[in-house]
């Protein structure tokens, strides 16, 4: 088997795994990680892509690494993004949930 | 008939770095408002939107002159190895929309957003205005780019920009808002990149061209347009994924509202119908369309049904645009490969219509919402008596915003809903054009409740504060622009379908 | 021997995945995630894109693992109100789940047979710009356009975190205070640490061009070490509005945006390099990003400004 299609399964099972965690953690920062879980994935699988594409004597193909280097850059700017919503939220809520709240205020 | 190489940016045209100046001055914009510590905000603000709606004029001026595209190859890079950008009829459209309605929306928050005077530097103004400069930046870069990483990195930067504008006030609720909006945003970025992957295995290319020309319909493909359109799904907040919008639309301040509901959901539903209309043509399979379709219809029904029901007015007008979003998705269905061109030429212009008399007539009725606001101190239906009043012109603003909604005549909602209800009847389609309808009857109970409750005498009691007249003109001038769309003659727009291979 | 290496890899990966995932208390599933992190930079190693792993290690594991900690940290009391779903609830998640998994893990048998790759045209354009990193080249000359839109990206995202201040707090110093009182080791190490980081940094930023490594991988070290600086209370942080840290924070755009225009000028377009002058530009350019990136970097993990008696 040869490592490519072993990542390949590997990223799908994380996605899997990202998927589940979504639905089952109502907290922000439970589903916040499963975000992260779900990117790294998407970006396993696109290193595959990547490597499915050696050839000219490179190890893999350059485009679509540099691309997941811009990703997980944008992914980590959500990230900061979503904790510094979710502690001022819970700063001023006393607890971070983000399930509807009942009545109208 | 087009042919599909029309799609293919060669080389760089006349005027092309137009469109690069449309990208990047706002940003260039942006750099300086951080860098300057807030010295001089309004006016960097000011001249940046300037210049994007002369961009934006010049850009339409050239693809309504020469009749073809602009298009711009950047760092001289050829696709598959660089990035293009390539403006036809619809980018040049919003180009201009979006830059009429930020113009629009930074006159209306001018003197929110003002700095202090005598301290250095506040909150708000910076965040707010900084906000605004990316997301014109950031839609200039949807509606133009041909590179689909390249959109990817403007869809986050779009929803970046839109998160700080939902969560500017800080109360819990908005922030439960903001935070509910960016995980689903997430989420839904993540599913159109894994399509990307996708893409790129199948074809070694970013280019929407390039991936157009050598399209197969294999299983690769398949997956990889539904994951892409159920992302950019969730990022439009069409049925079922709507239950983020409201909530996050309403917290924010009115001229961030405005631009939220009639701008910022637009970018993504851009990128769906360029990817459908121009990446995927040959896949669009009826059965598939029909189900798109079948969630603008609900789309419509639930998000009219729901706007009924709710006791506040920016409430209200958020779950309106939840409705108005439907309507748009009809074209997926209507416009369907191998049919006869005039219908689906009919159902393009009547969706793209659709998109911009909903983009004024939206704008102006958030504003009018927040200049109501304003006058009585809180937003509740019930109590909205004694507006006209005070805000006669902010009133006459939500009625004409409120007519184009409904698709009464003469407006440009009218135009579009009646263009998209040829289309079904003349495709057969009765049903969709039986939601069209319904919606519009529905559309018109919420707006008719809340201008009687306006025009009912104040409540005992209440204090109705006073608002400038140069607001309520602003809100004024963007709902006639709806209205006075109706006086468009009732067909398809040529303009529309330069540079494409519809 | 090495499939073997790979098939524990992929196993790894996905039972410390997947146990981030199910894990009771937040601050351990935030744990794991910082280990996953670390084996998936391992993975990326195997997948021969050392340029990725350097950044899956930096940031997908270490900044934002450390970001997730902060926040695990503060609402460690939330759990106790976390809706108990039920048993039937759990199992269709999981079946649902397990059919997605298996939907995208068949994808790989239906790409079509011939792997395309833009690995020949990067190379055979790559002597034009004097780099000799293949991943630098499609960073910063083929696609340097994703890369300028990225830092604009990075400038909202500390936009986004500053909107969260209160009003009177804006301009102060970002809220960064993991620790009451002064912890002797931190102390020790953020004061021995620094220098070295500081050349590690500039060594990594220089070597970007040619071998694996780059503006993002030295700012990210140079911002570990202003963190550990300001956790450890050796240096209070900045305040944020003060104008040497806001030229910090633009210079890197700013040098970015002016090369960028410059192309319009030198051979005529966009973003594209006079001839012979690519790679001191990209270096002037690199440099002036791993001081934003850092600062920029360090100022979303310290968060939003906060006065001086907010809980």
């Amino acid at each position: 088997m040869s490592a490519a299609l072993l990542f390949w399964l590997a990223g799908s099972g994380l996605i899997g795994l990202s998927v589940y965690g979504l639905i089952v953690n109502p907290h922000p920062l439970c589903k916040l990680l499963a975000l992260n879980l779900l990117g790294s994935g998407v970006f396993l699988l696109f290193g595959v892509i990547a490597r499915r594409g050696a050839s000219a004597g490179l190890g893999g193909d350059p485009v679509p690494q540099a691309l997941v280097i811009t990703g997980i850059v944008v992914a980590f700017s959500a990230t900061a993004i979503a904790v510094a919503l979710l502690l001022r939220l819970h700063t001023e809520a006393g607890e971070a949930s983000i399930d509807e709240e009942d009545g109208q205020p | 008939m087009m042919p599909l190489q029309a799609l293919a940016v060669t080389e760089t045209t006349p005027g092309g770095s137009l469109l690069v100046l449309g990208i990047v001055m706002p940003a260039v914009a942006l750099v300086a408002l951080i860098g300057l510590g807030g010295r001089g905000a309004r006016a960097i603000v000011i001249a940046a939107l300037l210049f994007q709606l002369y961009v934006a004029v010049r850009v339409a001026l050239l693809v309504a002159g020469t009749q073809s595209p602009l298009a711009y190859v950047v760092g001289g890079f050829h696709p598959p190895l660089g990035i293009t950008l390539r403006a036809d009829g619809i980018s040049a459209l919003m180009m201009v929309v979006s830059a009429a309605i930020f113009l629009a929306a930074a006159g209306f928050a001018w003197k929110d957003f003002a700095q202090p005077g005598g301290k250095p530097e506040a909150r708000a103004p910076l965040i707010f205005w900084s906000a605004m400069l990316a997301m014109a930046s950031a839609l200039n870069l949807l509606f133009t780019s041909s590179d689909l990483f390249n959109l990817y990195v403007g869809i986050e930067l779009l929803t970046f920009a839109a998160i700080p504008v939902t969560a500017i006030k800080g109360g819990a609720d908005t922030l439960r808002a903001a935070l509910r909006y960016l995980l689903f945003a997430v989420f839904g970025s993540m599913l159109y990149l894994f399509g990307i992957v996708l893409l790129y295995g199948a074809y070694g290319t970013l280019d929407i061209s390039g991936i157009a020309a050598q399209l197969q319909p294999n299983a690769a493909t398949l997956a990889a347009a539904g994951f892409v359109t159920v992302g950019l799904l969730a990022k439009t907040a069409l049925f079922p994924f709507h239950l983020w919008l409201p909530p996050a639309h309403a917290g924010a301040p009115a001229a961030g509202s405005a631009v939220l509901s009639a701008l910022v959901v637009k970018g993504s539903l851009f990128l769906l119908m360029r990817l459908w209309f121009d990446t995927f043509p040959t896949l669009r399979e009826p059965a598939d369309m029909q189900l798109l379709a079948l969630s603008g219809a609900l789309a419509v029904i639930v998000g009219s049904v729901t706007a009924l029901r709710q006791q506040r007015l920016k409430l209200l007008v958020a779950y309106s645009t939840v409705a108005q979003i439907g309507y748009m998705f009809f074209v997926f269905s209507l416009a369907p490969k191998g049919t006869g061109e005039a219908i689906a030429a009919t159902a393009w212009t009547g969706a793209w219509l659709q998109v911009v008399a909903h983009a004024f007539a939206k704008a102006g009725m958030f504003l009018a919402a927040g200049l109501a606001a304003e006058v009585l101190g809180h937003d509740r239906i019930r109590d909205l008596g004694g507006l006209s009043r005070r805000a006669p012109l902010a009133v006459l603003a939500f009625a004409l915003s409120g007519l184009s909604l409904m698709g009464l005549p003469p407006s440009g909602g009218f135009n579009a809903k009646f263009m998209l209800l040829v289309a079904a009847l003349a495709g057969g389609q009765w049903v969709w054009g039986a939601v069209i309808i319904a919606g519009g009857v529905l559309a018109g109970a919420y707006v008719f409740g809340v201008l009687a409750r306006m025009m009912a005498e104040p409540a005992a009691g209440a204090s109705l504060q006073a608002v400038g007249r140069g607001r309520q003109w602003i809100a004024l001038g963007l709902s006639a622009v709806a209205v006075l769309m109706g006086l468009l003659p009732l067909e398809p727009v040529a303009f529309l379908a330069i540079g494409r291979a519809l | 021997m090495e499939t073997g290496f790979d098939i524990a890899l992929a196993l790894l990966l996905l039972c410390v995945g997947g146990w981030s995932v199910i894990a009771r208390n937040m601050m351990t599933a935030v744990i794991v995630f910082i280990a996953y992190g670390l084996l998936l930079s391992l993975a990326w190693v195997r997948l021969h894109a050392i340029d990725v792993s350097l950044t899956e290690a930096a940031i997908g594991s270490g900044a934002t693992g450390l970001l997730m900690v902060i926040a695990a940290h503060k609402v460690a009391g939330d759990t106790k109100r976390v809706v108990q779903l039920s048993r039937g609830f759990h199992v269709l998640a999981a079946v649902f789940a397990a059919l997605v998994a298996v939907g995208i893990a068949a994808l790989a048998f239906v790409l079509p047979g011939e792997p395309s790759s833009l690995a020949a045209p990067v190379l055979e354009r790559l002597p034009d710009s004097g780099l000799g990193n293949p991943v630098a080249g499609v960073l910063f000359v083929f696609r340097s356009f994703d890369t300028l839109l990225e830092k604009v990206v990075l400038l909202l995202a500390l936009i986004g975190v500053w909107a969260l201040a209160r009003d009177a707090d804006w301009g102060g110093v970002p809220g960064l205070r993991l620790f009451r009182e002064r912890h002797s080791v931190l102390t020790l190490l953020a004061r021995t640490l620094p220098p070295i980081g500081f050349v590690f940094a500039i060594y990594m930023t220089w070597a970007g061009a040619d071998v694996p490594g780059g503006a993002f991988q030295g700012g990210t070290v140079l911002a570990a070490m202003w963190i550990l600086v300001m956790v450890a209370g050796v240096r209070r942080p900045p305040r944020i509005s003060s104008p040497p840290l806001r030229l910090a924070i633009v210079a890197g755009p700013v040098v970015f945006l002016a090369i960028g225009f410059l192309g319009f000028l030198a051979p005529g377009a966009f973003l594209a390099y006079p001839e012979g002058f690519a790679k001191p530009l990209i270096v002037a350019m690199e440099t002036a990003l791993t001081l934003s990136i850092a600062v920029i970097l360090g100022l979303l993990i310290a968060g939003p400004p906060k006065g001086e008696d907010a809980p």
